[in-house]
């Protein structure tokens, strides 16, 4: 009981440390939405890239919409095939060398290559919810005089982003949690800021299990918003 | 169809079967060299200490982690004091550990962990004892057991040659790297802000994000800066101001057996002469 105290104690009143984690999880929160923001515009683009390659007849598609599949299949397969660690750390220490260690800068190359890691799942996720729509509605708007790109717009995104919503959510909440490894660049968030007072305090058991009970918190925060956001959208299934 | 089913199949055969056979071999290889190390580490510590063999301590007198086994935790990026050669860990802390455990007549492992991470492994008996040029300091006193000390060490900066710092009074509203939980790391946000310091997790990425200009200027520990600058063209050395720090080897608070044990053969060590024998061989007198 004793030690525990001590712990609670060293951890969030010495020093001021709280802070550690106040500022933690604004950075981890800043790093989450923004990545999510860049992977979802990135995937949507590689989804309808690589739907429409493959729903289209194979005499009627362009060359340059091969070759836009192919830079998007080699995208996929690099970024899924590689950890997001050594994404990070190439991002960090080879393409991004000469970016000095402040803070704003670390924020955005963490903010870079998670959202670019996040794009190759969300544009798999967002493709999937293409190929479920019904060729049928496709070929209803073009048959109304809809262009490709409006009835994609109005007609078969909308029904797509219901389906695929709750794998979307899946991919935000391993976001969330997979921003822990910017550690390593020596970002600020959330985890280093536990890390941060392990090594001053020697504490483990209250730093490490505070930021587990954050992210928990967090992640349940997101859940139920996607759970309500859910709900919403059904609504158009009960009439 | 069929034919290229067999093919893959045929191929993933021999892919598994080759994996079997190189694991073994590595296994077979690790083993070697792991002894060879051994020997090596046993060999400059008789080198150094002409004969030591005679007053050896006798084994299963203290209690460890893992019976018979002498569980070392360092970080292996802090030259010369613990640093990889090939795939096993060498310098000044692996072979004063390794006189240390022919003393208690113990095997010595070595784990490798982030610096951050040694004193709580240490507490939560994880490993035995903490050996990574760790300097006594209060904080970690409250959480850790510190035996006598076998080696000095002071803070310095790493800056590169061209820099505009040219003694300690610059460093304001500089980007600082250090590596996490030194008593650098702590002096320096103490005096510069959190917000100025970087930390890494370990000394070799701070001077990696030094060489590329993301920080400023590193502070470390003088011996790992010498190495350090050694290694890498156009980097030079400034002191600091904080005082002579003294290196000590962390063991728990529930073992006072063992760092009894380790005094004792601490203590034999230094007075014949094969701790600085170490100390000669890894650090070059200036």
């Amino acid at each position: 009981m004793e030690s525990l105290k001590t712990g609670l104690y060293q951890t969030f009143v010495l020093d001021n440390n709280y802070q550690y984690f106040v500022r933690g999880v604004g950075v981890t929160l800043l790093v989450t939405v923004f990545a999510l923001i860049l992977g979802l515009i990135l995937g949507v683009i590689v989804a309808i890239i690589r739907s429409a390659h493959d729903q289209q007849p194979e005499k009627k598609k362009g060359i340059i919409l091969r070759i836009l599949n192919g830079i998007c299949k080699v995208y996929l397969t690099v970024i899924r095939g590689t950890p997001t660690l050594v994404q990070l750390l190439i991002m960090w220490f080879v393409i991004w060398a000469s970016a000095r260690a402040t803070d704003g800068n670390m924020i955005r190359c963490a903010i870079l290559s998670f959202g670019i890691n996040s794009g190759a799942y969300v544009a798999e996720i967002v493709r999937s919810g293409i190929m479920s729509i019904d060729k049928g509605q496709m070929e209803a708007g073009r048959s109304l005089g809809l262009n490709y790109a409006t009835t994609m717009r109005f007609i078969i995104i909308p029904q797509a982003f219901k389906n695929i919503l709750p794998a979307l959510g899946n991919e935000l909440i391993t976001l969330l949690k997979e921003t822990s490894v910017v550690t390593v660049i020596g970002l600020k968030d959330l985890t280093k800021g536990a890390m941060i007072i392990q090594s001053k305090t020697y504490q483990a058991f209250v730093p490490f299990f505070a930021i587990a009970a954050i992210y928990l918190v967090m992640v349940l925060v997101l859940s139920w918003i996607l759970g309500r956001l859910e709900r919403r959208l059904r609504q158009s299934d009960l009439r | 169809m069929k034919k290229l089913a067999a093919v893959l199949l045929a191929g993933i055969m021999c892919v598994s079967l080759a994996a079997c056979g190189s694991s073994a071999s590595d296994d077979a290889a690790s083993t070697d060299t792991q002894a060879a190390t051994e020997e090596t580490a046993e060999e400059t510590a008789d080198d150094a200490a002409a004969d030591t063999e005679g007053e050896t301590a006798e084994a299963g007198e203290v209690t460890t982690v893992t019976e018979g086994v002498l569980t070392m935790g360092t970080n292996a990026a802090f030259p010369p004091y613990e640093y990889y050669d090939g795939d096993t860990i060498v310098g000044i802390d692996a072979e004063i550990a390794q006189a240390l455990a022919d003393k208690l007549g113990l095997n010595l492992e070595i784990v490798d962990m982030d610096f951050s991470s040694i004193v709580t492994a240490v507490q939560t008996g994880k490993v035995d004892v903490g050996i990574a040029g760790m300097t006594v300091d209060p904080e970690r006193e409250k959480n850790v057991d510190f035996t006598d000390s076998y080696a000095t060490g002071v803070q310095v900066i790493i800056v590169p040659e061209d820099s505009d710092i040219t003694s300690v009074d610059d460093l304001d509203g500089k980007l600082i790297g250090v590596q996490e939980g030194t008593t650098g790391h702590q002096y320096c946000s103490e005096d510069y802000g959190d917000d100025m310091v970087i930390a890494y997790t370990n000394g070799a990425t701070a001077v990696q994000a030094l060489l590329q200009g993301k920080v400023d200027c590193v502070v470390i520990d003088e011996q790992p800066a010498i190495s350090f600058v050694e290694a890498n063209e156009g980097l030079k050395i400034l002191d600091t101001e904080y005082v002579v720090e003294d290196y000590a080897i962390a063991v728990s608070k529930d073992n006072p057996g063992l760092k009894d044990a380790i005094n004792t053969a601490l203590g034999e060590l230094i007075e014949d002469g094969t701790v600085q024998g170490i100390l000669d061989k890894y650090i070059k007198a200036e």
